[in-house]
Parts: C-alpha cells; structure tokens; sequence
C-alpha cells in the first residue's frame, strides 16, 4: 500500500511539475513575442551566449572532429575504407556531433549562469522590485534570453561545424597522410545541405530548451543560497537531459522513413 | 509628525478583509486598513506575522485569497497586465535589502522607472538620476559605481532614491532600518520623513523597530495573528492598555504574545 502511494505521489507532483513547466513556458513565449522588446538586454544575451561561448565551443569542435578521424581511421584501416573518413567525419558532426556537444557546453556554461542570476534576483527580491517598477520580468528577463538561446546556438553551431570539420581535416592531412585537395574534394561532395540544416534546427530547439530550463529554475528558486545553488544544478541537469532526448526525436522526424 | 490632509473622503488605500494563506500557514486573516492621503502609517508586528505579504498585496506581487483593496477607490485585487502596472506607476518601493539590480551601475537603478515604464531619455534620466542621489545625499561620483561596491546604508539611500525616482504618489518602506546601526538608522529616517513630506506623498512602512515607527509614523497599526489589532496616533502608542501593544513596544518576552519558536 504504502509503495503504491510513493508512486501515486510521485507522478502526480511530476505531472504537476510538467504542468507548471508549460504554463511558464508558455506565458513566456506569449511575451517574447509582444512589445516592449528590450534590444539592450537581448544584445548582452546575445553576447553572453554567442560571443563569449565561441572560445568553448570552439575548442570542444576542434578536438571532437580531430578523435573523429584518428578513431574512424584505427577502424577503417582493418577493412581498408580509410576513403570513407571525410564522409564520416562531416555527417557526424554536422548531423549530431556538433549541435549536441555545442548543446551540452552552453548548457553547462549559459543554463548556469542564468538559473544563478535569476535565481538570486528572486531571492534578493530583485524581481519584485521590477514588478514594483511597472516592469514585466518576463518580458524583462525571460524573453530576451530565450531569444538569444534561439538565436545564438544555430550561429555556434554553424562556427562549430566548421571548425570540427578543419579538426578532422588537420589529423587527416598531416597525421594519416590523406591527399589535403582529395580529402576537401569527399568532404564537399558528400556533405548535404540537409545534414547541415538538420543540425541547425537542432541548435535552436537546444538553445531555446537551455535558456528556458535556466530561466525556469532560477525564476522559482527560493530559500537563499541553497535554493539558488540548486536551481543551477537542476538547470543544467534538466536542459542536459532535455536535449539528449530531444535529439533523438528531431533525428527521427528528420531522417527516419 | 503632523498629518496634513485627514480630511479627504475616499482613503489613498483602504484594504478590506484580506486573506492570504501560503499551504497551511494562514498568514493574513480579514486584515482591515485605511491609509489616508498624504498620511504616514507604520504597521508594526514580529518577524513572520505578514507585514511584507500585505505590501506585496497591495503592489499586486501576491494575489490575495480573498479580500479587497482599493487604490484611489479603484477597487485593485484581480487586475492584471496594463492595467495593473498603471496603479503601480502610483507606487515607489524601497525594499528590505534595498533590491538593487545588480548588473545594472547606480545610476540606471535610480532611473529605471523613469526609463522603463515612462520612456524617459537616458540622457535626461540620468541627470533626473543625479539629482534623486542628491536628494538622499549620495555624491555623484556614486552614480557609476555598481551595487556591489555600496555598503549597507549607501544601498538603502539608492534604493530611497529608486522609490522616489518617478515621484510616486504612494511610497512603501518594507523595514527601512534592518541591517544597519542605530545611527545610520536614524538618518534613514530623518530622510525618509523629508522627502515624504517633500513628495507630499503618502506612506506605508512596515518595521519592527520601534524607533523608526515612532520617527517617521503619523499613526501606528499593529499587526498580529493576521489582523490589525490596535492602530492609533503615534503619541497613543505608550499609553494603550491594550497587553499586545505594550508587550511589543516595550520589547518583553512575556506577555500575551507568544512567539513561535518552531515555523512550519
């Protein structure tokens, strides 16, 4: 009895939980998309998740498409398809590499950061006080960092293919002596625009999923420090989650028949 | 403290019956209160008896579970978007801690109202700015600093600056002495008393600290079990026979009031 009421409760507060998710979720989205706009505030997110997250992303592009061809050659080499490394190493990160790992460093960098500076601003009664002042917090705070998820992860993700692309490129060339213009040559012919797009539809929904993950949790943090502390690992846990599984579902309504 | 105007029909804010419960702490219970134009009224009460809660009714932050609160006899309870922000362009708060946006330098916390909800130029807001620091006495080199770099009576003398910034017709002070010594408490509210007697306007101050209710009040009301259970001038405060009053005013463990030591 008593473990037939743990479940019961259990799912009910997740089914609570869910319910309160798509309420903020959507009384957000209703303000993102109605003046007052705040350009000043999207332009620091703008700058805060795209600009400053290119140094992150960057270097976890580089290397994730280096190992991509040093691991498909040590595997390819036993069939003699070493041929097939450009095409693995440009569908791979473009379908799925690069929109997931760019997804899972912003998650941890951006998703933090907001749930920690929304989180305390709710604790410090900071959002009141915007409230006080004729302010709508979420058309003040919320909206402009779900515009800037939404914006900024295609344009990281695009940067990150490129330069995960390179990295396979380099190790291929100077460490696994492929011919550079054949190896560019495979590279451009295999690649399709649809790999690429796929993989930006992706960075949006990632982007927009982390920033809302970190707004949600920090905007409903209380209790000090401690709440504050625990909205920022819930975030980023969340949005971690999320777009792993949200991966899978917009792969297979892309590519699956 | 004298009260200028008492004579006005309609009170600046009556409040009616309002209730407001968190889970099963009942902490607002049919709570009545009249506040006058142009008067100065302190509710007093212990730490978690719901002081900031009626605040955050009134200013709409909370939603009242039953109840009604007229602002200017426009009845506030159950308005939403625009037309709510209109009645808080009325009001100017200064917060506990002060509340200052951290990410924003002094300067755009005072002018934020101004900014924000009047779109104001920032050129001209920032000069509207210098002048409020001026006021509660800050120099302007304080401007462009950030929060963060203020100590505890700076911050409040910003966030008296924030409140007063649009010149409000209603000025709330949510415990404008907590956090600081006696003294620098007492110039808070010296300053406070100016400047709401400068604005003309009215004000609701919530405190526990007996020497601010007595400074800045024209009239006190207590808060207790979620009912305002004494309110009177400021000099009828020592002399009520009512045992809750005295116990608090005079700070004694023992008496009719008993503080809870454990809080659900």
């Amino acid at each position: 009895m008593a473990l037939l009421q743990i479940v019961g409760r259990t799912f009910l507060s997740f089914l609570a939980a869910v319910g309160r998710l798509f309420l903020f979720m959507s009384l957000s989205i209703s303000h993102a998309v109605r003046p007052p706009f705040y350009g000043r505030i999207l332009g620091r997110q703008l700058l805060e998740v795209g600009y400053y997250s290119l140094p992150v992303v960057g270097l976890t592009a580089i290397f994730t498409g280096m190992v991509l061809a040093l691991q498909s050659y040590t595997g390819f080499a036993r069939f003699s398809a070493e041929s097939a490394i450009p095409n693995v190493v440009v569908v791979s990160i473009t379908r799925e590499l690069g929109p997931v790992l760019a997804g899972l460093m912003v998650a941890g960098r951006i998703g933090a950061a907001m749930a920690a500076e929304i989180g305390t601003m709710r604790v410090t009664e900071q959002i009141d006080a915007l409230t006080t002042l004729a302010t709508n917090p979420y058309k003040y705070l919320i909206a402009p960092r779900l515009w800037a998820g939404l914006i900024s992860l295609p344009l990281l993700v695009l940067t990150a293919d490129i330069i995960g692309i390179f990295g396979g490129y380099l190790v291929a060339t100077y460490k696994l002596d492929f011919n550079a213009a054949t190896y560019l040559k495979n590279t451009r012919e295999f690649l399709e625009v649809m790999d690429v797009v796929s993989g930006l539809v992706k960075a949006a929904v990632f982007g927009f999923l982390i920033a809302l993950m970190g707004c949600y949790h920090g905007f409903h943090s209380k209790g000090g420090a401690q709440g504050v502390g625990a909205a920022t690992t819930n975030a980023v846990v969340s949005a971690s989650i999320l777009i792993l599984s949200s991966n899978y579902i917009i792969t297979e309504l892309f590519f699956a028949r | 403290m004298t009260p200028r105007s008492t004579n006005s029909q309609t009170p600046k804010i009556r409040v009616r019956g309002l209730s407001k419960s968190f889970g099963d702490n009942q902490v607002l219970r049919g709570l009545d209160l009249d506040v006058d134009e142009g008067e100065s009224v302190v509710v007093i009460g212990g730490s978690g008896t719901g002081k900031s809660v009626l605040l955050k009714c009134i200013l709409g932050i909370l939603e009242p579970d039953s109840g009604s609160i007229e602002v200017d006899g426009e009845e506030v309870v159950g308005l939403r978007g625009g037309d709510m922000d209109r009645v808080r362009r009325k009001f100017g708060m200064l917060f506990q801690n002060a509340a200052l946006f951290d990410s924003l330098p002094v300067w755009e916390n005072v002018a934020f109202g101004m900014i924000q909800s009047e779109g104001v130029a920032r050129k001209r807001a920032r000069e509207t700015a210098a002048e409020k620091l001026a006021a509660v006495g800050l120099r302007p080199e304080v401007a462009d600093l950030f929060p963060a770099e203020l100590s505890g009576g700076m911050k409040k003398r910003v966030g008296l600056a924030r409140a007063i910034a649009t010149e409000p017709e209603i000025v709330f002070f949510d415990e404008p002495t907590t956090g600081l010594d006696p003294i620098m408490g007492d110039v808070i509210n010296s300053l406070i008393v100016e400047i709401v007697q400068k604005l003309g306007a009215t004000a609701l101050s919530i405190t526990h600290d007996m020497a601010s209710a007595r400074k800045i009040a024209h009239r006190i009301a207590m808060l207790y079990e979620g009912r305002i259970i004494w309110n009177g001038a400021t000099e009828e405060i020592d002399s009520t026979d009512n045992a809750y009053v005295q116990q608090f005013v005079n700070g004694r463990a023992e008496g009719p009031i008993e503080m809870p030591v454990r809080q659900a």
